[in-house]
């Protein structure tokens, strides 16, 4: 818990709650973006520098972009949302915060159970510095993991195929 | 002696760190290692501008800048006193923040990726566990800065411009970071110092580069093509390209803004010239055995200004590709390309050394090559060309 943390912690806040409050779409993910950035920095505070820089190089690199394009392709660009109904604002709050509540019960329970706790270990136990770095990552994926990793590799393969597929459909219907 | 003039420069930062409190001393250290470089990239960007400008000149049997200071050495000096005084106009529609956000936001994250950039022997700002990564990280975040700058200026061209420049780079981004795939197999090592250090040795007097096995070769052209695209350099200049959206996602840009983004893609270019350097030609190691007495830094920048100057000369000599052949090359050409070329290296790291794997590494490489050239040129039937507009 140092000054950087909570630097750190109030801009992705800060960045999430303005994506979700802007009445501007692309100001919206420009937003988003930044929050995504925070929470990078936060995991490489964590010294994972793996999942920090897959963080930046995924979601700052590639989602984002990727969303803009969405958002370019199907409305005016720029367009401005109009502010929602007073009753359908209530009834948005009342489902987003028993989403939150419930995620958030979910998560602390998930953390209260683990034994990663210092409590519930013995202080020897716990290593110093926790085993995050890329070598650790790469052995963990080629060795113990590498069926998930295949299975999945196949998953996105053939999401990918089956995005070209509707792409070309679309392409052949006109003349 | 020659040792202490290769670390000349690590003594001196370790000498002034000892003026400084011992509370500051992080601080003070890390400015120490910033501000050389933010220092010596802009001067060499100011340096290779006249120089391209010379260079291209010559090329087009024009003279090009010859008439501040001696031979127009001081052209960069006019130059940013002009760009400096210059009135700076923001459309009445752009959105106001973001588009002056973009070009800081541009120059930021060509900055960071020199964080973990190896100049010479000991002198890196950050040695991180996953450096290369790092890199790649950061050179994403200039399609963001790119988006932003077209789509706040509200214009058409400036819009066109930026869609074009993110689809080039969202593509040839995947052959870059696959063509440095194979080094870090060979290295063992996200690492930039350590990818420096494994080629640092000499087998008599030549030097152990990753550019001299059949993988690493074809890895480096490969990764020079993306590095091109991704620069947005010709014959890969589609975004900016002047005689079709005029000049692309910085259209709406004026005075020192406009001169930010120069920066920003020059100092990328050289930021991905110098992790070619670092992956493939050895980073700061003398090229002969027999050289190592000449600084480290001095071979880094030697390298750098080898593939600036070939930068600036396929700029001056192959006209601009077209949007479908800019696609159809990366992931018809380069992706199958930069796959098997990690076969290669597979197949290399896992026989035994001698001719035999020579013969079949080279064999890897140029037969798939020939093919797939081959293959993609006979489905485009040339033949004569046909004018439909002109005659």
């Amino acid at each position: 818990m140092t000054v950087s943390f909570f630097i750190l912690a109030a801009l992705t806040i800060a960045g999430t709650v303005a994506a979700m409050s802007l009445r501007n779409l692309v100001h919206c993910i420009l937003a988003l973006t930044l929050g995504f950035a925070g929470l990078a920095a936060l995991y490489l505070q964590l010294g994972a520098q793996f999942v920090g820089f897959t963080q930046i190089l995924v979601y700052v690199g590639a989602v984002a972009i990727l969303a803009m394009f969405a958002i370019m392709m199907t409305q005016r660009a720029g367009a401005v949302a109009q502010p929602a109904s007073s009753s359908s604002r209530t009834r948005g709050w009342i489902t987003g915060g028993m989403t939150a509540g419930a995620v958030f019960a979910v998560l602390a329970w998930a953390i209260h159970a683990s034994a990663a706790l210092p409590q519930t270990l013995p202080p020897q136990a716990l290593p110093s510095q926790p085993d995050a770095g890329v070598r650790a990552i790469g052995n963990a994926l080629m060795h113990g993991f590498v069926l998930p990793l295949e299975i999945m590799g196949l998953l996105l393969t053939a999401a990918l195929i089956g995005a070209v597929l509707v792409a070309m459909q679309e392409k052949q219907e006109m003349p | 002696m020659p040792e202490m003039v290769d670390q000349i420069f690590v003594i001196c930062k370790h000498w002034l760190l000892g003026f400084a409190p011992a509370g500051v001393q992080p601080i003070f250290s890390a400015l120490l290692s910033v501000v050389p470089v933010l220092v010596v990239f802009p001067l060499l960007f100011a340096i290779t501008t006249v120089l391209e400008r010379k260079g291209l000149g010559r090329i087009q049997n024009r003279y090009g800048p010859n008439r501040v200071g001696p031979c127009g050495f001081f052209q960069p000096i006019a130059d940013a006193i002009k760009s400096l005084a210059k009135e700076d106009v923001v459309p009445d529609t752009a959105d106001r923040v973001a588009h002056f956000l973009a070009p800081l936001l541009l120059v930021a994250a060509a900055f960071l990726a020199y964080a973990v950039l190896p100049i010479g022997r000991n002198m890196v700002v950050a040695n991180l566990n996953a450096g290369v990564l790092f890199f790649f990280a950061v050179g994403s975040m200039v399609e963001l800065a790119v988006f932003m700058a077209g789509w706040a200026s509200r214009s058409k061209y400036s819009l066109l411009g930026a869609m074009r420049a993110i689809a080039q780079m969202i593509s040839y981004e995947v052959p870059l970071v696959l063509a440095s795939v194979v080094v870090i197999m060979a290295a063992g090592s996200l690492s930039t110092v350590a990818i420096v250090n494994a080629q640092a040795s000499y087998t008599g007097i030549w030097p152990h580069w990753f550019v001299f096995t059949p993988w690493g070769f074809a890895g480096f052209v490969l990764f020079m093509i993306a590095a091109t695209a991704e620069s947005n350099r010709s014959p890969f200049d589609l975004p900016e390209g002047e005689s079709e959206i005029i000049a692309g996602y910085y259209i709406e840009y004026s005075g020192f803004k406009f001169a930010l983004f120069f920066l920003g893609e020059y100092l990328g270019m050289f930021a991905t010239s110098g992790m070619a350097i670092t992956l493939f030609l050895g980073g700061w190691a003398a090229p002969f055995s027999f050289l190592t007495w000449i600084p480290s830094y001095v071979w880094f920048f030697a390298k750098l200004l080898t593939l600036i100057a070939g930068f600036i000369w396929i700029r001056g000599t192959l006209p601009r590709l077209r949007m479908d052949q800019l696609m159809n090359f990366a992931w018809k050409f380069m992706l199958p390309m930069t796959l098997l070329n990690i076969f290669t290296a597979g197949v290399w790291h896992f026989t035994p050394a001698g001719y035999a794997r020579w013969l079949v590494c080279v064999a890897l490489v140029v037969a798939p090559f020939l093919l797939l050239s081959r293959g993609l040129q006979q489905e485009k039937k040339y033949g004569m060309r046909s004018y439909r507009f002109a005659e």
